[in-house]
Formats: structure tokens, sequence, C-alpha cells
């Protein structure tokens, strides 16, 4: 994985240009060899899968409690540092238009302590709305309404205001929808209310599949998410990943790394939680599992705990997911760049 | 008289099972103590159950493990203490106490340190797991603080001798 620090583009430029000319080419033809290597090695890092790493460590300030503005603010980073742009708005309008419906999917499951942030969820709705999104055309969704009412959202159906509301207040679809080992039921918020889907896991370790982040999130899209958990969810997890209905309308993962778990996940278990205040952002899923799985793992190199292979529960869904029958996105580091600001 | 006589024993002894079970699968609740009967906690949900067919929808893939070990249900409520430090209790029967023991000892000990409380128990900053018998106990704290970890002992005190009856 290549890292890059310091995302920005003007710099990241500079360094390149600067690069050129270290490279102690020789005469104007060597300079030029140079500089078109640094191109195409920029160019290369470019069209690589990108997975943003934002973090700051003074989001909860001093306290426990996320600070909003700092959210926005690392929110907006993320967001430019992926999309390369110096202003945030720009990178919102390149994601979606006027008109559409934005579906937010959340995981609440891990319950208080370990489910999508509210300062982040208000954040992103904040700058949909400046990108054009009426409010009552955002949707902030999980499977169950008592659920997302249990760790703090309001909800709220109809009127002029940002939607929340669970599966369980509109049924899923009676057809089966189905690919390879997968055929289930999916929620009505997916296919009739939403053309725009923003996925917004939390960054945790699974008793069963390992790792659960940006793909195993789609388990709370459908009414059967109880039916694949053999064989650590694969190849469930990327089956159902290739649903047109998620694939097609899937643009953005944001995923909550702010608390995270390495041990003991999906629900929230504190001894085995810790406090990462930061972001990641991609629109390469796979490619962002990937990384998710690096952080956990050195996490649990850091409290003396067995590899997930070593506990027999590697994550070998998201070498599924990147196969040639899946395509899902990239787990090979070599074309993933890493990029933390 | 005396085939009515062993009819009449059986009836009450089916009576006095029926009696035990509904008293144990009623229990859940009464392993709860209410508001105040702890003191400094005070119970501010309702008490939800979902039995091991529907453990996944609380639990989600962690539930195998639970199932893997012979649980029969759980059943959950939230907490406050002081009204400052919001926590939740998990209340797993297990099939018997050596299921509850088997999902005990399959969690790594990390940042935590052993202590005096059921048949087991293990104690940190902001959670206290414990096994009685064919229960296993969780208490999460979702804030940590001075106060927290004397606390959460408390209320698992609370439980046990609720457990014991």
């Amino acid at each position: 994985m290549s890292a890059i620090r310091s995302a920005d583009r003007r710099d990241f430029l500079k360094k390149c240009l600067t690069g050129a000319v270290v490279l102690g080419a020789s005469g104007k033809m060597g300079l030029l060899a140079a500089a078109e290597q640094q191109q195409q090695q920029q160019g290369a890092v470019l069209a690589k899968s990108r997975v943003v790493i934002a973090r700051d460590a003074m989001l909860r300030g001093v306290g426990t409690t996320v600070d909003s503005r700092r959210m926005l603010s690392l929110l907006d980073r993320a967001m430019q540092a992926l999309f390369d742009r110096d202003n945030p708005m720009e990178t919102w309008t390149k994601l979606v238009r006027p008109g559409e419906t934005v579906g937010l999917k959340v995981n609440v499951l891990g319950g208080r302590g370990l489910s999508s942030n509210l300062q982040l969820i208000e954040a992103i709705c904040e700058r949909l709305q400046e990108a054009g999104i009426k409010a009552n055309d955002i949707v902030v969704w999980d499977r169950g309404t008592d659920e997302l009412e249990h760790v703090g959202f309001h909800v709220s159906t109809g009127g002029n205001r940002v939607q929340c509301f669970g599966t369980d207040r509109v049924d899923y679809e009676q057809e089966l929808a189905m690919h390879g080992s997968v055929g289930s039921r999916l929620s009505k918020i997916l296919t009739q209310r939403c053309n725009v889907l923003i996925n917004v896991p939390v960054l945790k370790d699974h008793d069963g599949a390992g790792v659960t982040i940006a793909l195993k999130n789609m388990y709370g899209v459908i009414h059967n998410p109880n039916k694949y958990h053999p064989n650590g969810c694969n190849p469930y997890i990327a089956d159902l990943n290739m649903l047109p209905e998620i694939r097609t309308k899937m643009r953005l993962t944001i995923c909550d790394a702010t608390t995270a778990c390495f041990e003991g996940g999906p629900g929230y278990k504190p001894e085995y939680s810790w406090k990462n205040n930061a972001l990641m952002v991609s629109q390469d899923p796979v490619a962002l599992d990937y990384t998710g799985w690096q952080i956990i793992e050195r996490k649990r190199a850091e409290k003396g705990l067995k590899t997930l292979e070593g506990d027999s529960r590697a994550p070998h869904y998201i070498a599924t997911a990147a196969d040639a029958q899946h395509r899902l996105g990239t787990n090979d580091p070599r074309s993933i760049a890493v990029v933390e600001v | 008289m005396k085939a009515r006589g062993v009819l009449l024993v059986m009836l009450g002894l089916a009576l006095l099972l029926n009696t035990g079970c509904k008293r144990q699968s009623g229990a859940g609740g009464s392993f709860f103590p209410a508001s105040d009967q702890v003191a400094g906690w005070a119970r501010t949900g309702d008490i939800r159950t979902f039995e091991a067919a529907d453990l996944w929808k609380y639990i989600d893939g962690e539930a195998e493990r639970y199932l893997k070990a012979g649980v029969q249900r759980v059943s959950t409520a939230d907490y406050k203490f002081q009204n400052k430090v919001d926590a939740v209790v998990d209340i797993y029967t297990m099939g018997n106490a050596e299921g509850a023991e088997k999902v005990f000892q399959s969690e790594p000990a990390v940042d935590g340190k052993p202590i005096q409380l059921g048949d087991a128990a293990g104690l940190s900053s902001q959670s206290l797991v414990f096994r009685k018998g064919a229960c296993l106990v969780r208490i999460v704290a979702f804030e940590g603080s001075a106060e927290t970890q004397q606390a959460l002992l408390q209320l698992g005190r609370g439980i046990d001798l609720r457990l014991a009856r």
C-alpha cells in the first residue's frame, strides 16, 4: 500500500516536480524522461483505488462527545482528499445532483457506543443539502426503527425534514432479488425511496466474517441476513453486493472509524474498542474493507491478540469480492492508494 | 381409586413443572433490579428478550458463538447510574453451566482483571462480565469515570443475588 502524507493536491504536484529534479537526471532528455516517469507514477497513483483516512486527535475535545464542528471539518478534509478538490462543496456536487433521493445506510446494530455517529450523519446531511438535495430527499435508514431510536436518531417520516426510519416501517419487496448464493427480499427504502446510496458503516471486527465494514453493511438491506453467516459469510457478502439495486446506486462509502473495535464485534464491548477518531472514505468498498482489515490487525497485534487468520476468521470474503466473478473493487495493496490527512 | 390418585399426582406434578418453567422463562425479568434496588442505579427502559432463533436480531453474527454454546435466550435492559452514566445489562440464559463457561472462556482478557463474583468474573474500566450457573451476564457502561468500575460491580452484585434465588 502506498501512503501519501498530506494529500493536498498542490503539495503533491510540487513534490512530483521536485522529485523529477532531485532524481539527478542529466541532460534535457534525462530530465524529460524523469518527469515523464513521475507523471506516469502520479497517474498510476491517481488511477489506483483511493482510500482516504482522515483523522482528528481532538475530535472529542477533552471529553467523550464528538464535536460537531470538528466532525464537519473532518468530513470535508476526507472528501477533498478523495476527490482532489480544494473546496468541500465541489466534492458533493460531483457526487449528487438536485432532484436525487439519497439514502444513508447507517449501522446501528452495535447499539450505543459502536454505531454510525450522529454528528457524522448530521454533517453529511448538511453538505448534501448545500449541494442541492432537499432535506426530505435524504433518508437515514437501517433495518429497525427501534434500533435507530435506541442509539439516539430522531425518527422522522414526512414533512420537510431529513427522513429517518427503518425498513420495518415500509417492509421488504415481495420478490426475491438473486445473485449467486443469495436470494433475498430487499428493503423498499433501497428499491423505492433512494436512487443514490451512501454507505455509512462502522469499523468493526466480526465474529464470523472477520471484519464488518462497507460490504457487510449491506446485510442490513435484506430480510434474511441470518441465512448468510456460515463459512465466514463467504461468498454471501460478495454475492449480495452484486445485486444491481445495490451496485448501481452505491456512490460512496464513508466509514465511521471514530470508535472502532478489534475483538468481540459486531456488538459494543468497550474493553475491545478504541477511540480511533477517524473517517475512512472511498468509492471502492473492497479497497476500503481491505484497508480497514489492516487497521484492525494492527490494533490486535498491539493488544497481543492473534491475527484474524490465527483466530480462524480471516475475512476471505474480501478476496471473493475482488475476484474475476465479482470485481467489486480491489484487494491488491499495489492497487490501493491510502491517503492519510 | 389408586389410578385416580396416580393421575392426580401426575397432574399436580405437571402443574408444578409448568409453573417452574414459566417462572424460569419469566425469570429474565426478575433478574433485573428495579430502579434504586441497587444504590445509584435506575432502570431506564423495558426489558427486551430475544429467544435463540431471533438472537441474530440483537447481536448479529455473534449469535453463532452463543448458539454453538447452547444459548436459550438473552434478556436486556438499559440502566443509568446517578443520572450520569448509561449502561446496558445483557443476561444470557444458556442450556447449562458448561455453555456459560464456554462463552466466558472464549473472550480474551484484555485490559481487564478477574474478580470474585458469581462462578467467574472479569472487570474492566467500562464492563463487567460474569457467569453464574447457566447464566452469563454482561454489563457495559457507555462512559468511563473514576466511579464506573465500582458502580458496575455494585450492579453486578445485585444481579448475582437475584440469580442465586
